[in-house]
């Protein structure tokens, strides 16, 4: 089975990658700081007020996960290049979408483990209670963090290997993130300090529906972006 | 002058595109002066509405520049033709032109009318953010020197933002539409409406036009690529 054989390979990608990961802890340490690092300069940005920060959580939440992750997604390719592994791994039979499948599922996971260390931070920071229905909104985190990663993983498959990485990613990555992170950041949003519009499920379904769009488009667009 | 082999490449003609280019650009000029003349003031906007002529012809050229990226680029991937990379690539700089131009002329027709230079609006957020995904595609395409690899990258880049285009419309109302809409309608009488058409004709005819001179540009500057590549590798064949 060809597929099997593929699911395969994306597991041994999964578990190169947190292996690595693991056992030199620097990195995900450092881009967690990072994250922790972004949430408090927005408390600086937004005032002491305390129903400022709580009106502007949601939003501080998505865009610290966001701009602490960029940093994973090329790391997660830079680590590669640096062995000259990533034509070791081109080298290997197999389709190319399990090289994506395993780096996409290995970032997945990274930055869910950030996720969390960034949440249980900004709700003390931020002053946020918590829901009673916080199950549905780890759902919706969990929507949001697949809408990133899909897209993260894909650009940075080109930008890492281009010249000016450090500013090509975040300039590719986050116009078109701009409708997940608009859905993520309201429907959280909606959760923390209460739906009146009512529109939550809306958030939620549109999120969802983003997320299969670009997680197709990618799996389907990587094979020409990784062959050359 | 190295005898370098291009044989790959002979340039394209201009031919017939100097007297298109110069009867377009007679004819924008005839388009703008037949609306301004023939339109009536606005009830509501006086002699603002004009904006309108300039203003929804660029926005309608940038889409159409944005739809020539989405064919010509999934083109390039399927048949792996390089004229189609430098078409979408040449296409993608008039776009972003036009979508500039667009974004402009709304703020100054929004400056009088909605007292605000800026409003998060659903159109011209999109627009916007429409605007800076191809801003990243011409980056991306400048940051990348070889040929193949850049003409892959920004196809799979073009393609995703073509995507996109309609995700970001979609969100963006919906987000609007919770705070509060901010609508402009307009029932277009007949007096309008043909200066309108006209103006699109006319930029489209003029874009087209920046669209094929930018590509045989592009033509020549892929050739003198080649054409380097060839001389480092001492493919002096003579």
């Amino acid at each position: 089975m060809a597929f099997r054989d593929d699911m395969r390979r994306t597991r041994a990608i999964v578990w190169k990658d947190l292996t690595t990961e693991r056992r030199s802890k620097a990195g995900f340490n450092s881009v967690a700081a990072l994250g922790i690092t972004i949430l408090v300069l927005f408390g600086f940005a937004l005032g002491p007020d305390g129903a400022m920060l709580k009106a502007a959580a949601a939003g501080a939440l998505w865009l610290a996960v966001l701009f602490a992750g960029v940093l994973a997604f090329n790391r997660s390719y830079q680590v590669e290049l640096e062995g000259g592994a990533l034509e070791a791994l081109l080298l290997y039979p197999g389709a190319r979408w399990a090289i994506f499948a395993g780096k996409l599922i290995a970032n997945l996971i990274f930055v869910t483990a950030m996720l969390v260390i960034v949440v249980a931070v900004g709700i003390v920071l931020f002053q946020v209670r918590i829901p009673a229905q916080w199950p549905s909104l780890i759902g919706i985190m969990m929507l949001g963090v697949i809408g990133i990663v899909a897209l993260g993983t894909f650009y940075a498959a080109m930008s890492s290997r281009s010249r000016a990485r450090e500013v090509l990613l975040p300039l590719l990555l986050y116009p078109m993130l701009i409708p997940v992170l608009l859905a993520s950041m309201e429907a959280t949003k909606a959760f923390l300090i209460g739906d009146v519009m009512n529109a939550t499920g809306a958030w939620v379904q549109m999120l969802s529906l983003f997320d299969v769009i670009f997680l197709v488009a990618t799996f389907l667009a990587f094979e020409y972006v990784i062959e050359v | 002058m190295s005898p370098v082999n291009t044989n790959a490449f002979d340039p394209p003609k201009a031919g017939p595109w100097v007297a298109i280019g110069w009867l377009s650009f007679a004819f924008f000029v005839f388009t703008q002066v037949f609306a301004v003349m023939t339109s009536p003031a606005d009830a509501m906007m006086g002699h603002l509405q004009k904006m309108m002529y300039v203003h929804v012809p660029a926005a309608w050229v940038t889409f159409l520049a944005f739809g020539i990226v989405l064919v010509a680029s999934l083109y390039f991937l399927m048949k792996e033709d390089e004229r189609a990379d430098l078409l979408a690539a040449s296409a993608a700089e008039v776009g972003s032109l036009f979508c500039g131009l667009t974004l402009v002329l709304g703020m100054l027709w929004g400056r009088p009318t909605w007292n605000v230079w800026w409003s998060w609006d659903a159109r011209l957020t999109s627009t916007l953010v429409l605007f800076l995904i191809f801003v990243g595609y011409l980056a991306l395409r400048s940051f990348v020197e070889d040929p193949q690899r850049r003409g892959q990258w920004s196809a799979a880049v073009g393609i995703l933002g073509a995507i996109n285009v309609p995700i970001v419309w979609m969100s963006v109302r919906w987000w609007r539409t919770l705070h509060q809409i901010q609508s402009n309608p307009r029932g277009l009488s007949p007096e309008y409406l043909r200066g309108l058409l006209l103006n699109v004709a006319a930029f489209t005819l003029l874009c087209i036009w920046f669209i094929q001179r930018r590509y045989v540009a592009a033509r020549y500057e892929r050739a003198a690529e080649h054409a380097s590549q060839a001389a480092a590798l001492g493919g002096n064949d003579e």
